[in-house]
């Protein structure tokens, strides 16, 4: 039923692939943390333009990410832009948490106490100084392990990419399972290895999480 | 109001499909797409039926049970919680039969979409029993209550209302994960949307009327649990009675 000899021969394959995995991990959180701020930022300086930024998040969280990453690759060449498949489920990937980030985002900055902001404006600080000097560096630490969950989640969404053949874990999984016609062990190894990372990163979230608490 | 915004991109969706569907290249694609809208409903309402029974169990389980049981519902919530939905998919339809056990591809979509959201909820419906405050559970107790009529009649119905906000998140979690089972062979919305772009190669309205028909899925979610907050929440005080 298990064959130990063929375990660690495919191995070495997947554990390539599992590089891939968590390069498309890191480049999607990357977008997803600094659209996601954007967005936040945007809706904080410009109210009137948070409707749009509100609707367009919601657009965003409402349909499924396997949708936006087949959008984004079969759609776009159509309009002349051409993005190769691990271009465009990472841009996928990236933009659909950037919405998920930037609600955390604004619960960081709704968490600011309002006298912040009244003291900034006593002592004459430009809107740019205030944003950047008192009300981001008192929004970020509180929301870090609220960010951390969603990088969790976004590791946990990198099998998607397989749907359009981006080499990552679960492709390369699938292909030799279609090689061999073995799945058991290769699926097997996928489901232990985002098992292990996720609760190797959960466990690294809440050490974060109690350091920030005691500073 | 938050329900009014809703409820007028849901009608904006509705008939902006409407309207797209009186244009022949559009309306090509109607009835497949519809027929995989329907698949994706029924998946995501037994789905939803699964998640909230093994939330609960689990939830109990892991709260009340003893000392095994809370490890194995602990084990669940962590396996279901720790890895993808995707993977999850995965093994259940191509490793389970070389155990021997041969699942239809629906009964594993509604199972590993159920299994996961209701390993989420889980934890959302452990917290809310946590979130219900000691006095209610001592006044139960002071009034001879047995553990089960404390939970069934005090405690539970309490920490409904609290669950509902996080349940309508999972909810839309799980209509949104329904498009993986496309990938075990179902006919859902996702798997017709493909199928047709590769038949006809047009792209364009093809995941246009998807992305639309996901959203007025999602939208009506949204809104059904709103409402139903709204109705749950009726005649509660918010806070502590003076």
């Amino acid at each position: 039923m298990w064959d130990w000899t063929f375990t660690f021969e495919i191995l070495p394959v997947l554990a390539r692939a599992a590089i891939m995995t968590v390069e498309a991990t890191a480049l999607g959180f990357i977008i997803a943390a600094t659209v996601g701020l954007v967005l936040a930022s945007i809706r904080l300086a410009f109210p009137s333009a948070g409707v749009v930024v509100t609707i367009l998040v919601e657009l965003i969280r409402s349909t499924p990410l396997l949708i936006q990453i087949f959008f984004l690759y079969f759609v776009l060449p159509k309009a002349g832009i051409v993005l190769d498949a691990f271009t465009a489920g990472v841009a996928a990937i990236g933009i659909h948490y950037a919405a998920y980030c930037s609600e955390v985002y604004r619960a960081g900055f709704e968490n600011v106490p309002r006298g912040q902001w009244e003291a900034s404006i006593a002592l004459n600080l430009s809107p740019w100084n205030t944003f950047k000097d008192i009300i981001l560096p008192q929004a970020l630490p509180p929301v870090v392990p609220a960010l951390g969950n969603y990088l969790i989640a976004l590791f946990k969404e990198t099998p998607l990419l397989s749907a359009i053949a981006v080499l990552e874990l679960m492709q390369t999984a699938k292909n030799i399972g279609s090689e061999t016609f073995r799945y058991t062990e290769p699926v097997t190894l996928v489901g232990v290895f985002f098992l292990v990372m996720s609760l190797v990163s959960a466990g690294i979230i809440r050490m974060l999480e109690s350091w920030l608490q005691r500073r | 109001m938050w329900i009014r915004m809703l409820a007028a991109m849901l009608v904006a969706t509705l008939l902006l499909i409407a309207l797209l569907s009186a244009n022949p290249d559009y309306r090509l694609f109607m009835p497949g797409l519809l027929e995989g809208a329907v698949l994706t409903v029924e998946i995501t309402l037994l789905g939803a039926v699964l998640a909230v029974f093994m939330a609960l169990t689990a939830a109990l389980a892991k709260l009340y049970g003893p000392l095994p049981i809370r490890w194995l519902s602990t084990t669940y919530i962590e396996i279901f919680r720790g890895t993808s939905a995707l993977v999850q998919l995965f093994w259940l339809y191509f490793v389970l039969p070389q155990f021997g056990v041969f699942l239809d591809a629906f009964v594993v979509a509604v199972l590993a979409l159920g299994l996961n959201i209701g390993a989420y909820g889980a934890e959302v419906v452990r917290g809310a029993i946590i979130s219900v405050a000691r006095g209610q559970w001592e006044a139960a107790i002071a009034l001879n209550m047995s553990k089960a009529q404390m939970l069934r009649r005090i405690i539970l119905p309490q920490a409904f209302t609290a669950m509902i906000p996080p349940w309508g998140n999972l909810f839309i979690e799980l209509v949104k994960s329904t498009s993986l089972v496309s990938l075990i062979t179902l006919a859902d919305l996702t798997f017709k949307a493909q199928q047709m772009n590769q038949s006809t190669l047009k792209t364009v309205p093809v995941f246009t009327l998807v992305l639309l028909m996901y959203l007025a899925i999602s939208l009506t979610v949204t809104i059904a649990m709103r409402l139903l907050e709204q109705r749950a929440s009726r005649g509660l005080t918010r806070g502590r009675v003076a």
